[in-house]
């Protein structure tokens, strides 16, 4: 696929064989009673089994975007569809989506098990076949030696793969996560970025991620969106046209390192930008 | 006390060796728990000390101040009235104790339904705690003549407003995020609540009830006093009265004492069920020190 030019955003280019897209955001954006912007109008498509990433300092929006896409936020204006649907009918399509949130979010009083089985004992699902797929999930994210303990006995890293596995268990198609990884340390994230991105593939997921972090968009991501702040606004979009499944050697690739100069160069374009227009 | 209450898990060994074992290898005295036990029986043994010492060597009457041996000679001795005594106040204490944790927990309930709901009656919870219980509680015998029926409303009255308010805070301190995966998930009301407002308040509940278990009882002795009978429903507050107007003063003390040790059993109670219903998940009983 061809690299977009700055500023183009992906609808147009598509070729129609592409299927039809997952998440379209039309013109939506956030404005707060007191006038804030959170958001400038955001068009955006992303197609079944993309991995996007939200890219941006913080007050950039891409939580609001994010949240706005998950049905948390309304927009002020503007529309959001998720498979030709309104986000609040998205039980039309029978397509499913889950959010993981910055912190693990588990409840401290229940066991690993439990946590995990939320989702479907929310939706009814019958106890014996709850388990069952809770073990699944728990298996998917290497916990299954863990089901009986309680949140507070695993460490950071873990509890983000309780709360992934989480996700998982309603064998989602749209997978939302808010800066998942962003309170770990480095080496925990870097792994569970690489177990972040086998899923994917294994589960053909469409992913939208958050993340201010260059080298974790330029290392997950099939395509980055680049925001800026204050007002919060898409500056442009990046293909990252390297082949998955992506290996750490990756990281130190020459290949890497352009991506990731491109991307800098983006962000600090929008942040000169931006202290232009506050001195007079 | 950390490494006691954690259930086997495949992480959980290494964690636990290291305490015990260094625990072990202590002498008796520098062991916390040994320590947590000690120091205050140390205490009590000084000041009881002090007490018996005080009251032989000045001579004191046992009409101002029995020493620590004769009250408990006294307790002994007038065990059958005593007990009797201590039995009525128990039971008013826990009928009342668990009467304002009945309706405490409903009022909250109806309370989180909305912030209208709360807005308009919180003042009026407000009221009924401010209001002192002795100047309403012969209103309450007035109305419900029973002796102690009234005595069960005055203490019940008491205990009531830590139980509402800590249970509102409670169901109301839900994590946000975990509230929005809630919504998220399309959890329906009674969902909600069982499953995340209910667990989320039991930390503020059982610190409620541990306010709740004491004013209970002094809400039984105080509403006693003002609308306790004598014979077989006297209670200690009864005891009191009598023991004062008799100058019977170590059968007075007995008394307290049966009082301080009901509040002392009260507390203890309630610390053991909330470790019981907290201990493994929640920071306040999970922390070591």
């Amino acid at each position: 696929m061809n690299r977009e030019e700055p500023g183009h955003l992906a609808p147009a280019l598509q070729p129609p064989s592409q299927p039809a897209a997952a998440v379209e955001v039309l013109s939506a954006q956030k404005t707060y009673p007191d006038g804030t912007q959170a958001l400038l109008p955001v068009d955006l498509s992303i197609r079944q089994g993309e991995f996007v990433t939200l890219l941006g300092p913080s007050g950039c929006g891409k939580s609001t975007l994010l949240k706005m896409v998950a049905g948390l936020l309304e927009p002020t204006d503007g529309r959001l569809h998720l498979w030709q649907r309104p986000v609040a009918r998205l039980a039309e399509t029978g397509k499913k989506m889950a959010f993981v949130f910055q912190s693990p979010t588990l409840m401290p009083w229940a066991s690993v098990q439990a946590n995990v089985r939320l989702p479907l004992d929310l939706a009814g699902v019958p106890r014996a076949e709850g388990d069952a797929r809770v073990a699944d999930a728990l298996k998917l994210v290497g916990l299954e030696r863990f089901a009986k303990a309680l949140p507070r006995q695993l460490s950071g890293g873990m509890q983000m793969r309780v709360s992934i596995a989480r996700s998982l268990v309603t064998e989602p198609d749209l997978l939302l996560m808010d800066e998942p990884f962003g309170a770990l340390d480095e080496i925990t994230r870097h792994k569970l970025d690489a177990e972040l991105l086998d899923l994917w593939q294994k589960k053909n997921l469409t992913v939208i991620f958050v993340t201010h972090s260059i080298h974790e968009a330029v290392f997950l991501s099939s395509r980055v969106v680049m925001m800026a702040a204050r007002p919060g606004r898409v500056v442009e979009t990046f293909d990252i046209d390297e082949p998955y499944p992506r290996t750490p050697d990756f990281m130190v690739s020459p290949q890497f390192t352009r991506h990731a100069k491109r991307l800098q160069d983006s962000l600090l374009r929008a942040s000169a930008h931006h202290a232009e227009q506050e001195t007079p | 006390m950390n490494t006691a209450t954690l259930p086997a898990s495949p992480s959980a060994p290494a964690a636990r060796a290291t305490p015990a074992a260094s625990a072990a290898r202590l002498p008796l005295l520098s062991q916390p728990r040994f320590q947590k036990i000690a120091y205050p029986v140390a205490v009590g043994l000084l000041l009881l000390a002090l007490w018996q010492g005080l009251v032989t060597g000045l001579e004191l009457p046992p009409y101002l101040v029995p020493s620590p041996i004769l009250m408990v000679k006294t307790l002994w001795t007038d065990w059958v009235a005593l007990g009797t005594s201590l039995l009525v106040t128990v039971k008013v204490t826990v009928l009342a104790f668990v009467a304002a944790t009945i309706v405490g927990v409903l009022i909250s309930f109806l309370f989180v339904q909305s912030r209208r709901i709360e807005t308009a009656l919180f003042p009026y919870a407000v009221l009924l705690q401010v209001t002192p219980i002795v100047a309403v509680a012969p209103l309450i015998i007035i109305w419900f003549k029973d002796p102690t029926l009234s005595m069960v409303i005055c203490a019940s009255l008491v205990a009531l407003f830590p139980i509402i308010s800590n249970t509102t805070l409670g169901l109301r301190s839900v994590e946000p995020d975990l509230q929005s995966y809630f919504v998220m998930n399309r959890a329906t009301r009674v969902q909600t609540l069982l499953r995340l407002r209910i667990p989320s308040a039991l930390p503020y509940f059982f610190g409620g009830l541990r306010i709740s278990s004491g004013l209970a009882l002094i809400g039984a002795v105080v509403a006693e006093f003002v609308a306790g009978t004598g014979g077989t429903g006297a209670g200690l507050a009864y005891q009191i009265l009598q023991a004062g107007f008799q100058l019977n003063i170590p059968r007075m003390f007995a008394a307290l004492l049966l009082i301080s040790l009901t509040g002392v059993a009260l507390f203890v109670l309630m610390n053991w069920l909330t470790r019981l219903a907290l201990g493994s998940w929640h920071a306040s009983e999970t922390s070591s020190d």
